[in-house]
């Protein structure tokens, strides 16, 4: 049954976004025509949205030297408290459009409204105001190194948090001196080609930053290109992986922010409603399609029954459905390709043996949906338990003492991150200390900010973004690499 | 009559035990008969690294930093052969001094390195760094001693083990090392050392599934197909130089581990 007193639907204005029936590529601070093109629409409604650019390897290369003649001829030789301050321009210029932002984020992407407006673009513009105030006082980050930018660097990032991850790209390698060529996923180009409205708004000189659109060819066409010092790339471990092939031998910097497949730990001492809650979040924010998503839920045996009926119970009042409705919980999947593979991997989990349960819920007729779901009975060896959905699916596992837990969340070939619920203290660090992860979250879960380093251990990637960590990858010392 | 003198045999070092290769084999090397080490020997050193990661990357820094002024110790007591098998005297010197300028540095990463995170609400947040894990690193072909402790020594500091091969010419001072180590009190397996051709052992640690990091600085020519083999499991790249001391050299084989805890009553 349905939950029939529920909120009015309180459908969102998305007039406040007015778009072109067409966007080129952003090279060279002018928008040009791309040669080939492709619809990007939304996947709540599968209505097309605008007509954007799948450039080609030329047009890539092209948006390189745009960016390469940017930073000879310009913007390394502006100074660093000018430099700053074209960040902070672009941070304030995000919160006074951020409900433009926000709504065409949702639209495009399938994101609840509520989680674009009060996550994404708040930190999207905390990234660019953190990093901004970092450009002129590299020199105490970095004593005795002298560090400098690395030249052109060629950015890749996911359909998840669009323009976050844009802030997370471009923000550090702007504040160290880098000029950008930036490539959003193919699913989800509208924010970025709409924040390069942003940068001429901020007078940002021409060719600093370059946008580039398309598919997983212009992604491999950034990688190839010629002059391109450092790579940064977000996505899927198997991408990842490529793309380290690929610049072997080169020389060139590299950092990689892969998959993960993280566990969340709850103790029979954890305060449990709370720890639900932090289930919740973990797993079905932005319908689960987050890297560091906790995605295998590990619950002390002698509590697994009150676990359980209590996350179920939650999950019924998941309100699942138009992403701009700002009561929405679970908005829509990204894609039909993201779909199919959510679909094919759930089935997997039920032939295996694990035991689904969804609550009743209904989805729209429209658009790309999936039930949050909950699998128990999962063994370790399941594919539901060991590869990354990226789906508002969760896999419910259960451990006796410390130390097999430890084992349990270590064993996966992911390392990004990892939560634990208990009240004991010196437990929680006991735990952060023996987990592989890169961020352990105690007590809590999913949480984000510009100040703190982000990133994975083992085949989860290598490099952090955010923090004074998060500088590093975009800049060259005396010394050392 | 002349005394004969007793030779010594020139063998790996794995798990803190001084094989043969496995093969049986061994190679002609600056007069001597080296071991040979092979696929399988590689595989056995990298189980012995694994094995003792827990212990060297559970100690008190405090302790790992003792323990490397304990194998400067043991350096330093050695010179005159290590004089034999390197350089020189300076070699050796510079070698110990590089020893020591590490082990000062065990217990000054977490605070020189991690940071406490000033995030906008009520957390407490910090940023530690952690040691990579498996860590195998390529020596330099020369200098034989200072290139290979050049290499291995800040590995060795951040909390790694490791599996070393080395210089392909000039492999007594490593052996002599290996010797070293084991009147240390670095626990057996956190240093696996193995001599034999470089080129038949590298494609083996780059594609080691259970290897986390990889440092080419004596790969030559070889580094790019080391490189590509080791994106298997994403394994951290390091292209180092084979005479340099710099934490960043630690740092390189370093994770950052950043925690979040509420703050309320």
């Amino acid at each position: 049954m349905t939950v029939e007193w529920g909120l009015a639907p309180t459908p969102g204005d998305r007039d406040v976004v007015s778009m072109r029936e067409r966007y080129g590529r952003f090279v060279g601070g002018g928008r040009l025509v791309d040669a080939e093109s492709y619809s990007t629409g939304s996947p709540a409604t599968e209505k097309p949205l605008a007509e954007v650019g799948q450039a080609t390897a030329e047009e890539v290369q092209a948006a390189v030297l745009a960016a390469r003649e940017a930073f000879e001829n310009g913007w390394s030789g502006i100074s660093a408290s000018e430099r700053a301050k074209y960040l902070f321009r672009i941070a304030r210029i995000l919160q006074e459009r951020s409900r433009e932002f926000a709504v065409l984020e949702t639209l495009n992407g399938g994101k609840p409204i509520k989680e674009s407006r009060d996550v994404d673009l708040p930190l999207a513009a905390a990234h660019f105001f953190y990093y901004a105030g970092w450009a002129d006082k590299l020199e105490y980050a970095f004593p005795n190194r002298r560090p400098r930018p690395v030249g052109v660097a060629g950015q890749i990032i996911p359909w998840n948090f669009p323009l976050l991850m844009l802030a997370w790209k471009i923000a550090p390698a702007l504040a160290a001196g880098n000029t950008v060529v930036l490539k959003p996923a193919e699913t989800t180009p509208l924010s970025a080609l709409l924040f390069a409205d942003v940068l001429r708004q901020a007078e940002l000189p021409a060719g600093v930053v370059n946008i580039v659109t398309g598919d997983g060819r212009t992604g491999a066409a950034i990688v190839q290109a010629e002059g391109v010092d450092k790579i940064a790339f977000t996505g899927s471990t198997e991408v990842g992986k490529a793309i380290q092939r690929e610049l072997a031998g080169t020389g060139k910097k590299l950092t990689l922010e892969l998959g993960g497949k993280a566990a969340n730990i709850i103790f029979d001492d954890a305060a449990l409603d709370q720890a639900v809650e932090g289930i919740v979040n973990g797993i079905y924010f932005n319908q689960g399609h987050v890297c560091c998503a906790g995605s295998r839920l590990l619950v002390q045996e002698s509590i697994y029954e009150p676990v359980v009926e209590k996350l179920k119970r939650r999950l019924t009042t998941l309100r699942v459905g138009d992403p701009l409705d700002k009561n929405t919980d679970v908005g829509a999947i990204n894609s039909k390709e993201q779909l199919a593979r959510i679909q094919e991997l759930v089935a997997s989990g039920e032939q295996e043996g694990a035991e689904i349960y969804q609550p009743p819920c209904r989805l729209p007729e429209k658009g790309y949906w999936f039930a949050p779901t909950v699998f128990t009975n999962v063994a370790q060896s399941y594919r539901i338990a060991q590869e990354e959905i990226f789906a508002p699916v969760l896999s419910i596992l259960t451990f006796r003492t410390p130390e097999v837990t430890v084992e349990k969340a270590n064993n996966t070939p992911y390392g990004l991150s990892a939560g634990v619920w208990t009240e004991k203290g010196s437990r929680i660090l006991w735990m952060a200390e023996r987990l592989r992860a890169g961020v352990v979250w105690a007590n809590t879960y999913n949480r984000f900010d510009p100040s703190s380093p982000f990133g994975g251990y083992k085949e989860s990637g290598f490099g952090r973004e955010g923090g004074r960590h998060g500088l590093e990858p975009y800049l060259q010392f005396d010394g050392s690499e | 009559m002349k005394r004969l003198p007793v030779r010594k045999t020139y063998k790996l070092f794995i798990g803190g035990a001084f094989p043969r290769s496995e093969s049986g084999r061994t190679y002609e090397a600056e007069g001597q008969n080296v071991a040979r080490a092979s696929r399988k020997d590689v595989r056995d050193a990298v189980r012995a690294a694994r094995a003792a990661l827990p212990k060297w990357a559970g100690m008190t820094a405090y302790n790992r930093g003792q323990v490397l002024y304990r194998l400067a110790e043991m350096i330093e007591t050695r010179s005159l052969e290590f004089a034999d098998l390197s350089s020189g005297r300076e070699e050796v010197e510079r070698t110990v001094d590089r020893v020591v300028w590490y082990a000062g540095w065990a217990d000054k990463l977490a605070q020189v390195l991690g940071s406490s995170n000033p995030v906008s609400g009520p957390y407490f947040n910090f940023t530690v760094p952690e040691p990579t894990g498996v860590v195998a690193v390529l020596a330099p072909e020369e200098p034989p001693l200072l290139g290979l402790v050049s290499r291995l020594v800040p590995v060795l500091t951040g909390g790694n083990t490791v599996v070393a091969v080395a210089s392909e010419t000039h492999p007594l001072a490593a052996i002599e090392l290996a010797e070293a180590l084991a009147t240390s009190d670095v626990p057996g397996g956190t240093v696996n050392l193995l001599t034999g051709h470089a080129d038949e052992l590298a494609p083996w640690l780059a594609s080691h599934m259970d290897v986390n990091a990889l440092d080419v600085t004596g790969a030559d020519g070889a580094a790019a197909d080391l490189e590509r083999a080791a994106a298997d499991n994403v394994k951290r790249i390091v292209r180092g130089e084979p005479d340099t001391q710099s934490p960043w050299d630690i740092a390189s084989f370093l994770e950052f581990k950043t925690v979040w805890h509420p703050v309320g009553q």
